[in-house]
């Protein structure tokens, strides 16, 4: 592997409620290296997009706050680091695309501006260089116009479109990192595509690396080098996206594959779509043991006493399970 | 596209006010209390004389002639004559309508100035010691009535230590500086009762606003961009907050002017709504006509700049 870019060290993110501390994210390690595409994938609630939220420190304190771990950037520990040096390596360093484009851009301001506003508070641009560039990023992200729209406002795009505009938001101050939060999963299947082949196109011009958040078996399959599966707050299993889809070795992520749906089922002798039954525990009082026990059709006593660490079963291929 | 926005809603204004003055005008006459009155029991005035007068002025005639006659002279420009003042309506409304708007004007300033800061502070530390302690003097604020706080005020500041003077008077016998002085010192005590009364329920509504806004999805884009949170907070939260905000205090706005008409009767001030009081006590019904219907003009004007605000705040607005 080569140098890593971001580590995240057995960080816990937990969230203050009523009823007591929800473990959102409860000890996940990862890293990414310089230009890799890290997919994270699991269900909804699995802890993901906490993962992501507190690697930016975009997580509410309170409710929530880091228990424990560390979240490394290019050497330095960003947890422990004062607001004002935070500000400066979001949309610098690393940026975000959020999930819900309807709603992730400001209804008050024209999309020049909003993609302007990074580009003046990181390269110290006047309004008129930053309004350049924004035209620049319009036409990057491919939408027609650029010159013209740069002074539409959100409610005149489309979602796709608005999907793209937020791309250009997050790259305008070339980032080394981009975290992609579900970045198609409110958009039509067809315009998915598109904006999965947008990032791979300005991944192969600038170079950075991206995390890619989704729950979609197939934009892993093809858009990642490597995989995290996350289930209730931990990381169950990761390895390169061939190893995984090839040789799933925990019984969620073998679970998780058979769910992607296949032309061929009928021939292959499978009528219905598979489903993992049961679900989630709560992550307000985990189970003691793994986490998945309750829902393994392998689960043996051994598990549900106590929980499997993540161990190496082959190089870059760890697996949290005994079997 | 503006342009044609701003003409429609002032069309839309006209016949609102004409629905207006139709019910005012039917209201008043059909209320009790004639303004000869006075002459019936007068003993040097003769019947014919009374009853010639009524005629000439018509009031014998159905409502909606009366009516219709009296939009005609509005139209043209004369409001009427009051019977008790022995002047114009017109002039008697404008040599009292200067001193209401200027207080009013200042209270509502001092009402925004106060609230939209302490409201937005308040929001973006919930539950902090500086939330409670706003919240607190909001709900005392907008639980005092302000014939309340307006003796109150009088009392410590007037009699007790003698700073302020507890009558508004217009006939300053000063220039310059000293002028303004005079009446900047008069006008504290009732701008403060009426702008802090405003904006008390003010503040809530710019809190839970502010609230609303800051969990939604752009601000943290917003947050993820690295501009700092007072930048966050002032671009993207506030602008948005203050939509829901702008329509609040247009639609306050008759309730500003009705709560002026007791704080100028607390304070003396010799501005409209004193006005309107005496005119109703005298039976004054062309001045309480015409009183009523520079409030219901002012209530629309208020609506129309809430509108023009609307859609310089909110760009989704103009285009629809």
């Amino acid at each position: 592997m080569t140098e890593a870019l971001l580590e995240i060290k057995d960080l816990k993110t937990w969230f203050k409620t009523d009823d007591g501390m929800v473990r959102a994210v409860d000890g996940v390690s990862m890293t990414i290296a310089r230009g890799e595409t890290l997919a994270v994938v699991g269900e909804s609630g699995c802890g993901k997009t906490v993962t992501a939220r507190s690697v930016l420190k975009l997580i509410d304190m309170p409710p929530g706050r880091f228990e424990a771990g560390q979240i490394v950037w290019r050497g330095r520990d960003l947890i422990p680091l004062p607001a004002a040096d935070m500000d400066k390596i979001r949309a610098r360093e690393i940026a975000m695309v959020f999930q819900e484009p309807m709603t992730s851009l400001n209804p008050v301001y024209t999309v020049g501006d909003q993609i302007a506003e990074s580009l003046r508070t990181h390269h110290g641009l006047s309004r008129k260089e930053s309004i350049d560039g924004a035209v620049e990023m319009l036409k990057l992200v491919q939408i027609p116009n650029a010159e013209r729209r740069v002074h539409d406002y959100p409610h005149q795009f489309s979602g796709g479109m608005r999907q793209r505009v937020v791309i250009a938001i997050a790259l305008a101050c070339k980032p080394q990192l981009l975290i992609a939060d579900e970045p198609t999963t409110a958009l039509d299947v067809t315009i998915q595509a598109q904006i999965l082949e947008l990032l791979g196109d300005m991944k192969a011009k600038f170079g950075m690396a991206i995390m890619l958040i989704t729950h979609a078996m197939g934009v892993v399959a093809e858009n990642a080098q490597r995989v995290v599966v996350m289930y209730a707050g931990k990381v169950v299993e990761e390895a390169p996206v061939e190893e995984l889809f090839g040789n799933p070795r925990h019984p969620y992520t073998q679970g998780l594959i058979r769910s992607i749906p296949r032309v061929d089922a009928r021939t292959r002798g499978h009528a219905r779509l598979e489903q993992i039954p049961g679900t989630v525990p709560s992550l307000l009082n985990p189970p003691a043991g793994c986490r998945f026990a309750n829902r393994c059709r392998f689960a043996t006593d051994p598990c549900r006493d106590s929980e499997p660490p993540l161990r190496q079963v082959a190089p870059n291929h760890k697996v949290a399970c005994i079997l | 596209m503006s342009r044609d926005y701003l003409f429609r809603r002032i069309l839309i204004a006209i016949p609102s006010l004409l629905g207006i003055s139709l019910v005012l005008f039917t209201v008043l006459a059909l209320a009790p209390g004639d303004p000869f009155g006075e002459l019936v029991t007068n003993p040097n005035v003769p019947a014919e004389i009374r009853l010639a007068l009524r005629a000439k002025f018509g009031l014998d005639d159905p409502v909606w002639i009366r009516y219709v006659r009296w939009l005609n002279a509005m139209l043209q420009g004369d409001w009427g004559f009051s019977f008790t003042s022995r002047m114009d309506v017109d002039t008697l409304i404008m040599q009292r309508l200067p001193t209401t708007v200027a207080v009013i004007g200042a209270a509502q300033i001092l009402a925004i100035v106060v609230a939209i800061p302490v409201g937005v502070l308040a929001a973006t530390r919930p539950y902090s010691l500086f939330d409670q302690i706003a919240n607190t003097l909001a709900f005392v604020g907008f639980s005092l009535p302000t014939f309340f706080t307006g003796l109150l005020l009088i009392l410590v500041f007037s009699i007790q230590l003698d700073w302020l003077p507890f009558v508004y008077r217009t006939d300053i016998r000063a220039s310059g500086w000293q002028w303004w002085w005079e009446h900047i010192r008069q006008s504290i005590m009732p701008v403060t009762v009426l702008g802090l009364f405003q904006g008390a329920s003010l503040v809530r509504y710019v809190r839970s606003s502010v609230l609303d806004v800051i969990k939604l999805d752009y601000v943290t884009t917003a947050r993820s961009k690295g501009i700092g949170e007072p930048k966050v907070v002032t671009r993207h939260v506030v602008r948005n907050a203050l939509i829901p905000v702008v329509t609040l205090v247009a639609l306050q706005m008759p309730v500003v002017f009705g709560g002026a008409i007791v704080t100028e009767q607390i304070f003396r001030i010799p501005g409209i709504g004193s006005l309107l009081i005496s005119s109703i006590l005298a039976n004054d019904t062309p001045v309480v006509m015409g009183v009523t219907f520079v409030f219901a003009c002012l209530v629309v004007l208020f609506n129309l700049i809430a509108d023009i605000l609307y859609g310089w705040l909110d760009p989704r607005i103009t285009f629809r």
